[in-house]
């Protein structure tokens, strides 16, 4: 069967198993099981309104426990066994993992990425949220900046290769260089340096999402506090530090972890930039390097980046808590 | 209110200025993919995409066959066209690999063997190179270029070349001309635009099949969710059960697990039920994937619509599937086709979960894989053909997002702020 037709089919009995789904156990629930008739009226009805949101909640239950919940017991268990499964090897797989350079190097990257991409993104979603607030072609602009968060991060990666190029005739970098006189360089291949160029990549995608946001958070806040300051003598740039900053710091603080936890996930970017040569692998490019090859390291690297998002993970499920 | 201090017009330049700044270099990198798409192939490895505009100068080598050459005095004189047949525009010509703009056409580009004076005063031979007019007389310069004074008057013609725009040329030698003479001449080519890359990735490199797939995987990874999420978000926002809160909790928990982790444990249990690594595999892990997100945006907007009339719809009799249906469904179209452009988006783009999921062969490769698995690595240096397979795999999400930009930005503000 093509799977396109496969598809088609997909959908028909996907949608429509849902909807029978939903349907048939309503109605299972209150001609049946807690028919609301007789003496027994009023208790069945309160007994199907206990058991109504479960039948709701069944199948998004279902699906985030089997995909989500149970793989991170599952992922932990694994990395406790060797490389074909039969044999349990405690920590070892965590031992080994981090007495080798390739490991430590993918984890300080990481960590140069979950510094300068979070903070380099959100600064320049700041100053464009900023800068465009007041202009008449403000929405052209935030809007083309904002592009890059459609595109794949492998489009992306390709679209700054080119970017990146030796050759000056394709890489404008290198054409720049080339136009003053410099000898081409390959960015990809500067030790430590790097890193930066490929994060460029994950930043220039990223600044729209912290625009859009942050735009909109400059837009809520109360215009008085805006024009107590001007009366008050304040020049644009006290405004905009020691007015504005401060009353949208927590929307600041949520798209700074939401980048943060993206960029712990994005593995594309290296994967297509450089294969994680050079120096330039981080966690989830390491990690795939033994998948399929090697469950157990595989899954104890996934691990240690489960363990790496846990601490914000806890304080998000509190003030998610708080708001209830 | 900014500018009511009377910085106006000089501050909002700058604004206006940096503004601009940002933009041009936010929209350069992909400018250059989509012209480098359109280009001739050739033409990508002469210029920079930034010149596309400009007509493309290249240097070829010609070898003309030495037939019909006559002898004109003590010279041998071959006349043809470099082009043979074909058809160009040349700009410049020489007679070595080192120089092969050497003179411009209309004019005459000759080598002379003249005598000069060496600075200790003994007299040499040395060849000198001049470009003149082609209807003029050539004009010996006084010295040599190291600075040797040239006697005048000792100049014997050896080699020279004339070549007319259309490719007409004169080559004359001083001694038999035997084997096909070395002729460089520089061409202009005019800009050449059009959709050749594109035929080549669609027909015979497998793109279009890749579509498809990634059309297949992207669908029902986007419907099958948003149906789920609908039902489980409305019981959270709507219904009251012990344990809401502990729900609500952990779905924003499960907002930031690393997909990693699914992969190795997900994968196997794929294989032991018998799905294995296929289409179905990835829509069921997709869905599941996608679901955290569904329930929070869907449950915040939910939460917020007029209690007043889903309350008044339960005095009047209306069950809780009916309210969800029929009231609560249609009102929250918004957030509905926020997530849909999220999902589509996400799916459209994944690579981790497609090289997972799916088998790794030509039949079963979306696009991300197959550029980031095959042609970067056949096709490497191949930058046209690069760019626009890179721009198939991204010229429907770019619609996507200009045509829905509206709720793709509702969908962002509802996800994170408060």
């Amino acid at each position: 069967m093509s799977p396109i037709l496969q598809g088609i089919l997909t959908i028909i009995i996907g949608v429509g198993g849902c909807v029978g789904y939903f349907y048939l156990s309503n109605i299972i629930l209150d001609r049946f099981v807690f028919p609301p008739r007789d003496d027994d009226q009023g208790r069945n009805i309160a007994r199907a309104t206990a058991v109504r949101p479960w039948l709701f909640l069944m199948p998004a239950i279902l699906a985030l426990g089997l995909y989500l919940v149970y793989p991170v017991l599952g992922s932990f268990l694994r990395s406790l066994y060797n490389r074909s499964g039969n044999e349990f090897v405690g920590l070892g797989n965590y031992i080994q993992m981090f007495s080798e350079h390739g490991f430590r190097v993918a984890l300080f990257n990481n960590f140069l990425w979950v510094l300068f991409v979070p903070a380099a993104a959100t600064f320049f979603g700041l100053l464009v949220a900023q800068l465009t607030d007041r202009l008449r072609w403000g929405s052209i602009a935030k809007s083309l900046i904002f592009m890059p968060m459609a595109i794949s991060f492998v489009g992306a990666s390709l679209i700054w290769k080119f970017v990146y190029a030796v050759d000056p005739d394709i890489g404008i970098i290198n054409a720049v260089r080339d136009f003053f006189g410099l000898a081409a360089v390959d960015p990809l291949q500067i030790p430590f340096w790097n890193n930066f160029f490929v994060m460029i990549i994950m930043v220039w995608m990223q600044t729209g999402f912290a625009m859009v946001i942050l735009s909109a958070a400059l837009r809520g806040i109360p215009e008085e506090t805006i024009e107590a300051a001007i009366l008050d003598g304040a020049n644009p740039f006290q405004i905009f530090f020691r007015i504005k900053i401060p009353q949208i710091a927590g929307t600041i603080a949520v798209v700074w972890t939401t980048i943060t936890f993206l960029t712990l996930k994005v593995f594309d970017i290296v994967y297509t930039m450089t294969g994680g040569n050079f120096d330039t692998e981080i966690l989830p490019s390491y990690m795939m390097n033994y998948m399929f090859r090697d469950d157990g390291r595989a899954t104890a690297v996934a691990f240690v980046i489960m363990l790496i998002v846990t601490p914000v993970m806890i304080y998000n499920i509190r003030q998610a808590r708080k708001e209830l | 209110m900014d500018n009511i201090a009377g910085h106006k017009s000089s501050l909002s330049l700058v604004t206006n200025i940096a503004v601009l700044l940002l933009v041009v270099i936010w929209l350069i990198p992909t400018v250059g993919l989509l012209v480098s798409s359109f280009r001739d192939r050739e033409q990508i490895s002469e210029t920079g995409w930034w010149a596309a505009m400009f007509p493309v100068e290249s240097a070829e080598r010609m070898r003309p066959e030495p037939e019909s050459v006559r002898q004109d005095g003590d010279y041998y004189v071959l006349e043809g066209n470099v082009f043979e047949g074909g058809s160009g525009s040349v700009s410049d010509f020489g007679l070595t690999g080192r120089d092969p703009g050497a003179a411009e056409v209309g004019q005459t580009f000759a080598w002379f063997e003249v005598e000069v004076t060496e600075e200790d005063g003994e007299i040499d031979d040395e060849r000198i190179e001049i470009a003149y007019p082609a209807d003029g007389e050539p004009e010996f310069p006084e010295a040599t270029e190291d600075g040797l004074p040239i006697m005048p008057g000792s100049a014997v013609l050896q080699r020279s070349l004339t070549v007319a725009k259309n490719g007409d040329f004169t080559y004359v030698n001083d001694g038999e001309i035997s084997r096909a003479p070395s002729l460089y001449v520089v061409t202009k080519q005019p800009p050449d635009f059009g959709w050749q890359n594109y035929r080549q990735i669609l027909t015979s490199d497998g793109m279009d099949r890749a579509f498809i797939n990634t059309l297949t995987v992207t669908v029902p990874a986007t419907v099958i969710p948003i149906l789920i999420a609908a039902f489980a978000a409305y019981a959270l926002a709507w219904m009251d059960f012990p344990g809401r809160g502990w729900l609500v909790a952990a779905v924003v928990g499960l907002l930031v697990v690393p997909l990693q982790l699914a992969l190795v444990p997900m994968l196997t249990l794929h294989n032991q039920i018998g799905i294995g690594q296929s289409f179905l595999g990835i829509w069921l892990a997709h869905t599941g994937f996608g679901l955290p997100l569904a329930v929070y945006l869907l449950r915040n907007y939910m939460i917020g619509l007029p209690r007043d009339i889903i309350e008044s719809a339960k005095v009047d009799g209306a069950t809780d599937f009916q309210v969800f249906t029929k009231i609560v469904l249609p009102l929250s179209f918004p957030a509905l086709a926020s997530f849909a452009i999220f999902q589509f988006l996400w799916t459209w783009n994944d690579l981790l979960v497609a090289k997972v999921f799916l088998p790794s062969n030509s039949e079963s490769w979306v696009m991300t894989v197959k550029i980031a698995d095959d042609l970067l690595g056949s096709r490497g240096g191949d930058w046209g053909i690069l760019a626009a397979a890179a721009f198939v795999s991204i010229a429907v999400p770019l619609v996507v997002f200009f045509a829905m930009q509206k709720y793709l930005v509702r969908g962002l503000l509802a996800g994170s702020v408060k």
